[in-house]
């Protein structure tokens, strides 16, 4: 049967034309991206008021009640749960992932708009279902985010029972909403692009989108596969991570299992998603900064290159979350090396991000402000993951507060930092609106350099020696107390950040209503996106006709044209250029 | 212009808080100064790149700069600097690994004239066993693991008869000489760290973990553990004391071994009963405890408890502090207990009296808080308060709950649990933190009452 | 490998000309989406083929065949069963073959007969686990069993999703009877039919090894 390319088929989309299929059963890519951005960001407020108890107790031990081992145990738990895989990757994939894939590559939808829709309402699930363990008896798991075996579901343990078994179902319902999202990005960006739209054409946003898919797709059945061994070996009494053992002094009917088999496992999984987060991550700031340095991205090629060679090498350093796990040490030098080697892609990315801005022509607007502030925290977060990559290095340094700080540097703040670039930049393209600069201005500076506050100290409480997930550090004689002054600030320095987040809701919903209306085109950018017909883009983004492409998405300050940027729908016919003597219009804010 | 600026001040500002940070490696005191040095490569090699990026992001933001006739320079990539980024960051990056190679090699490689000892793991205490005069642990099984043997040690094993058991939770190493610590875990995860060491593992059910180390330096180390397991993980302390051979082999030698603590006999009730005389003067003549007088009941209790405590007031462990009146008094009186086998026969004695008859004088608190409360103490104690001497928690229903109250500001004060062989003392003073304050421990207790 | 080469292109050298068409593999949409979620499915039951396999080196394994007493020592019920997949297989490629063709009524009879052989072979299996429960063999008391359950109901899981895909085709074609629609839809669902079987083959031959078998596999991946 002969093959038509999915834009030259006839449209047949049809126009929702109730309420309900407009916005609540949408088959929209644009509505279900911002269904899954809501929601992210709701569960994401949630772990922020986690985490800001749990920082509550450790900078202020005995003020607060309420927080006892048990419960400071489940903050930690739900509140690395909830930022890595409910906010950070749904946001990501399911929230940018679903507006910008089509928009990008010049597609009227997602290929399978009805499976999109699937995805969401999966993901709404595991949310709730996620959400329902703070409520039943004994409340949710607090075994760490790792949810290690055999503490995770033994006695002693906080939500050992109710707790650990939903978290263990949410997970699998997520993973099915992720693997059907995933199956989607991957295929329309594999089969719907539009006319002229080569790979090597496509911005870096959905390179990094494209791969992250992949990690995500061939590294989520690893937490599958740990999570049904778990839930078996909790409910039916299989042995698969259980060895003979004791709980609470009593003899349990386990034999012969392999805790560290889950580590394995779970790393196979947690290591790429790492990658998942940061990959999208690398690709949309990279954008940010060549629009708003008026630029192209500095050594494109080899920055698709890195990406591919990172998510391809992420799957092998796994084990270096388990250099003290107690697994063959000799395991120690394969890893060590392969982890030192993925930090050779990655700091070319951080190079010829720098190199953007070098002889360019910076607009500092915010979203420019956080991508900056992301190559400032990025930098630092992947430095310090040297000294943990690094076999004997993390000796000493392993589960001590220099990890939390490494990954909350490299893994929370530096994709928040970009999300919240990424949402500055493309918030006039999905309301139609300008947000108010001035609460955009406060609301880096504060968040920037508050968590700075934040995680800087902190890496120093970890050469000390202060161990992590810990309720309280007394009692020690290593530990002087000044480090719990240290703590009280850092505390003081999380709640102003945290506190912060509010300047960002009121600006975002104010604006939505009270917001200058947006030109077309605000940033004066190349890629597709800000090509359509209207803004915000209608249903089926391009009107009659679908975009061609006849150029890189980084046509910026090119040679002798009139403008400073040429969009990727401009065909050298269309592009006005300057006579020899002629002085160019620069393009403003 | 202001980004610039906070950029170059970011960077200064760490530099000064690095060299400024009174937050520092503790002095080491082993052997793995070679760690050291590579954390110091490391640093040198990061800390340039980050001065470098930052300093030439700083310059950039600056430099380039909107201007409205400026437009900006058309480069799609450079290749030589590219490649030559690359080689760079490559060199850098080997400079770090080889030496962590080199070293994480030393560190496998347990050296032949090492000593082995064995850290065991169980929530949330620590314990240790050493090889007897041949020199040999013997082999242990985790389905050994009973009351009477609770390292798990295989009875038909002769290796394991001469083993040398330690039941508190600190350590003893002999300075400048190697030692490979075994570790192994009854039931959860846990870790062995040690932070002047330098060096940490793992313990997993299941299989046997091991590090070495060679300690360089006399003095006493916090043991802590770094692996979470459960939510009293924050409460699982221990020491190493590190001394000279002289010392350590008296310490040896005060320990019992395998076969003497299998040969313990139990208490004999009728002697115990003669003995018993003086404490029922306070406590009762059916141990059921005097108020008046300041003395709990007795009967309810497990005799494992018992007998550690009237060890602890005898050894001076319990009863010291100045504050603690009643406990010096109980110190004085433990004292005319001669030895082990009187302890034995009196704690006997008390567990043949009937269980107590028990008032309950707290009723004023909140139950539904209480049991919040209760949530982390039934971790240990119960979820019925009826103790488990496997963990070495005693029963909370069989106690008067004035005394529990009373024990509990002892730990919040410092009175009770600082003793440094108090173990389970220590343990139970960083768990009262918990408790806020008096209305806390009557809601507790309240809940308590109601078991 | 035209992807690769294609990764080597300059993007921002102008190319002269129409906007072309990108290459795109020329497949449809759906197959792309399938091969990707094989490629998801593969990567599970890799990992928990690899579980199983360094599980099986551990002192308290004892494998389901070996000696005369074990249950798949003698294997041949689970012969028959592989028999029926294969024939379910079969006739869901009879069913691509004769939509192919335009034969709407037989490929109707080609599906329904891969829908009843799909259908029994799950029965067939189910009923293996009730003789195994019979002889004592229950899911806790040996990892050996533990994995032939859990791969077992793994697989037939996936069976089932196909066989809901299968029933809403089926119920689509009802609806609108456009045969080479229908014709593609058969094509993705045999596939999937074809990689069940095979993955089944391969799990059967697993989970009935022999422990010397085990050691010998468990020894070749270095464990």
């Amino acid at each position: 049967m002969a093959h038509i390319a999915i834009a030259d088929q006839v449209s047949d989309l049809h126009d929702p034309d109730t309420f309900i299929t407009k916005y609540i059963w949408s088959q929209d890519h644009k509505v279900i991206a911002i269904q899954y951005g809501c929601t992210a960001i709701f569960v994401g407020l949630v772990a922020l008021v986690l985490s800001g108890m749990m920082r509550l107790q450790l900078g202020f031990p005995d003020a607060f009640d309420f927080i006892n081992p048990s419960a400071y145990l489940q903050f930690v738990t739900m509140h690395g749960m909830i930022m890595v895989i409910y906010l950070l990757t749904a946001l990501l994939l399911g929230g940018f992932g679903n507006y910008l894939i089509p928009l990008m590559i010049g597609a009227r939808d997602m290929v399978f708009p009805y499976l999109n829709m699937l995805s969401y309402w999966t993901y709404l699930l595991a949310v709730l279902v996620l959400l329902a363990s703070f409520f039943v008896p004994g409340g949710s798991t607090g075994a760490g985010w790792t949810l290690y075996p055999p503490q995770a579901i033994l006695q002693g343990t906080p939500g050992y029972d109710w707790g650990i078994i939903l978290m263990l179902v949410s997970l699998a319902i997520f993973i099915v909403a992720f693997t059907m999202g995933g199956l989607n990005y991957v295929t329309t960006v594999l089969q719907a692009r539009t006319h002229g739209m080569t790979l090597m054409r496509m911005p870096l946003t959905i390179w990094g989108i494209f791969t992250a898919t992949v990690l995500g797709l061939l590294a989520f059945p690893a937490l599958l596969v740990s999570a049904i061994m778990m839930l078996l070996d909790k409910t039916i009494g299989t042995s698969f991570f259980m060895p003979a053992i004791l709980s609470m002094g009593e003899q349990l009917d386990y034999s012969g299992g392999s805790p560290i088999l889950f580590q394995h496992l779970f790393w196979f999984f947690g290591h790429p998603e790492v990658y998942i987060v940061a990959l999208p991550a690398f690709g949309m700031v990279s954008d940010v900064l060549a629009v708003h340095a008026r630029k192209n991205i500095f050594g494109y090629r080899m920055m698709v290159w890195a990406i591919v060679a990172i998510g391809g090498l992420s799957f092998i350093v796994w084990a270096h979350h388990m250099y003290v796990s107690g697994m063959n040490p000799a395991f120690g030098f394969f890893f060590a090396t392969t982890t030192l080697i993925i930090a050779v892609p990655t700091a070319i990315k951080v190079y010829n991000w720098v190199l953007t801005l070098w002889r360019g022509n910076i607009h500092l607007t915010v979203p420019m402000l956080f991508a900056i502030g992301f190559i400032f925290t990025f930098t630092h977060g992947g430095l310090t993951g040297l000294f943990l990559g690094n076999v004997v290095v993390d000796l000493p340094l392993s589960d001590t507060y220099f990890v939390v700080a490494h990954f909350h540097m490299v893994m929370g703040v530096s994709p928040v930092m970009v999300l919240f670039a990424a949402i500055y930049h493309w918030y006039p393209l999905m309301t139609g609106r300008m947000f108010n600069k001035t609460l955009g201005q406060w609301h880096f500076w504060l968040t920037f350099l508050g968590t700075y506050a934040i995680y800087l100290p902190m890496h120093y409480l970890g050469f000390l020696g202060v161990p992590r997930r810990y309720y309280a550090m007394s009692g020690t004689d290593f530990i002087p107390d000044s480090a719990q002054a240290l703590n009280a600030s850092i505390t003081v320095s999380a709640i102003i950040v945290g506190v912060v987040q509010i300047l960002f809701i009121i600006n975002v919903i104010w604006s939505l209503r009270y917001g200058r209306k947006a030109h077309k085109n605000p940033w004066c950018a190349t890629s597709l996106e800000w090509q359509t017909p209207d803004l915000p883009p209608k249903h089926g983004n391009w009107g009659a006709q679908l975009p061609r492409v006849y150029r890189w998405a980084y046509d910026f300050s090119v040679p002798n044209a009139k403008h400073d940027f040429i969009p990727q729908n401009f065909s050298q016919d269309e592009v006005e250029w300057l006579d020899e003597s002629g002085r160019h219009k620069g393009i403003g804010e | 212009m202001l980004l610039a600026i906070v950029l170059v001040l970011l960077v200064v500002g760490s530099l000064v808080f690095h060299f400024m940070s009174p937050w520092w490696f503790t002095p080491l005191a082993s052997n793995w100064g070679s760690i050291d040095s590579t954390i110091n490569i490391t640093f040198w090699v990061t800390g340039a790149v980050f001065i470098a990026v930052n300093i030439f992001l700083a310059y950039c933001v600056y430099r380039y700069r909107h201007q409205h006739h400026r437009r900006s320079h058309y480069e799609p990539e450079n290749k030589k600097l590219e490649t030559w980024l690359m080689a760079i960051t490559t060199v850098g990056v080997a400079a770090m690994l080889a030496p962590g190679l080199i070293v994480w090699a030393k560190f496998v490689e347990v050296p032949a004239e090492a000593h082995v000892i064995e850290a065991v793991g169980q929530q949330w205490q620590w314990s240790f066993r050493l090889p007897g005069k041949d020199g040999k642990l013997g082999t242990v099984d985790t389905r050994h693991i009973s009351a009477s043997n609770p390292f798990g040690i295989n009875p038909n094993d002769s290796a394991g008869l001469d083993d040398v058991l330690v039941f508190d939770s600190e350590l003893h190493l002999p300075i400048d000489k190697p030692v490979k610590i075994e570790l192994r875990s009854k039931d959860v995860l846990h870790n062995f760290a040690v932070s002047e060491f330098r060096v940490k593992m793992d313990l997993v059910p299941g299989l046997v973990s091991y590090l070495w180390l060679t300690p360089t330096k006399l003095g006493r180390y916090d043991i802590l553990c770094m692996e979470l397991c459960g939510l009293a993980h924050y409460a699982m302390r221990g020491n190493v004391v590190v001394e000279s051979e002289a010392d350590y082999q008296r310490w040896v030698n005060s320990q019992a071994t395998f076969a003497s603590s299998q040969q313990r006999v139990v208490g004999d009730a009728q002697l115990g009963k003669a003995l018993y005389a003086t404490c029922g003067g306070c406590h009762g003549q059916q141990g059921e405890g005097n108020r008046a007088m300041n003395a709990p009941a007795l009967s309810g209790q497990s005799a494992s408890y018992m007998a550690r405590q009237l060890v602890n007031f005898k050894q001076g462990i319990r009863g010291q502090h100045p504050k603690d009146s009643y406990g010096q008094q109980m110190a004085a009186m433990a004292n005319l207990l001669a030895d082990q086998s009187a302890i034995d026969h009196v704690v006997a004695y008390i567990q043949s009296l009937p269980k107590p008859q028990l008032t309950a004088t707290i009723s004023n608190g909140d139950r539904q808080s209480g049991h919040g409360y209760f949530v982390n103490c039934g971790a240990c104690h119960g979820s019925q308060g009826e103790g488990n001497s496997a963990l070495n928690a005693p029963a909370l229903v069989g106690l008067d709950d004035w005394y529990i109250k009373r024990q509990l500001l002892n730990f919040k004060q410092g009175i009770r649990g600082t003793h440094n062989k108090d173990t389970h003392g220590r343990q139970m003073m960083l768990m009262a933190r918990l408790l806020n304050d008096e209305q806390a421990i009557d809601d507790l207790l309240t809940y308590i009452n109601s078991l | 490998m035209k992807i690769l080469q294609s990764l080597f292109e300059k993007p921002w050298l102008a190319q002269a000309g129409e906007a072309v068409m990108p290459q795109t593999s020329g497949l449809m949409p759906q197959r792309i989406a399938l091969r990707f979620f094989l490629a998801a499915v593969s990567v599970l039951f890799f990992l928990f083929i690899i579980t199983f396999l360094s599980r099986s080196q551990y002192p308290d394994f004892v494998p389901l065949a070996g000696q005369p007493w074990q249950p798949f020592t003698d294997s041949g019920q689970l012969w028959i069963n592989s028999a029926i997949l294969l024939l379910a297989s079969l006739a869901m490629q009879w069913g691509v073959y004769s939509s192919a063709r335009g034969q709407l009524n037989a490929s109707l009879v080609a599906l329904i007969l891969a829908l009843l052989f799909t259908v029994a072979f799950m029965l067939a299996q189910f009923m293996v686990w009730q003789q195994l429960m019979a002889l004592g063999y229950y899911v806790g008391s040996n990892p050996a069993n533990s994995f032939y359950y859990l791969l077992t109901a793994i697989h037939a899981l996936h069976l089932f999703g196909g066989l809901l895909v299968l029933l809403a085709v089926i119920y689509r074609f009802f609806r609108s009877a456009a045969l080479p629609r229908l014709h593609n839809s058969l094509a993705l669902c045999a596939s999937y039919w074809h990689y069940l079987l095979v993955l089944w083959m391969i799990l059967f031959l697993l989970l009935t090894s022999r422990s010397e078998t085990y050691a010998a596999i468990a020894a070749l991946c270095g464990f």
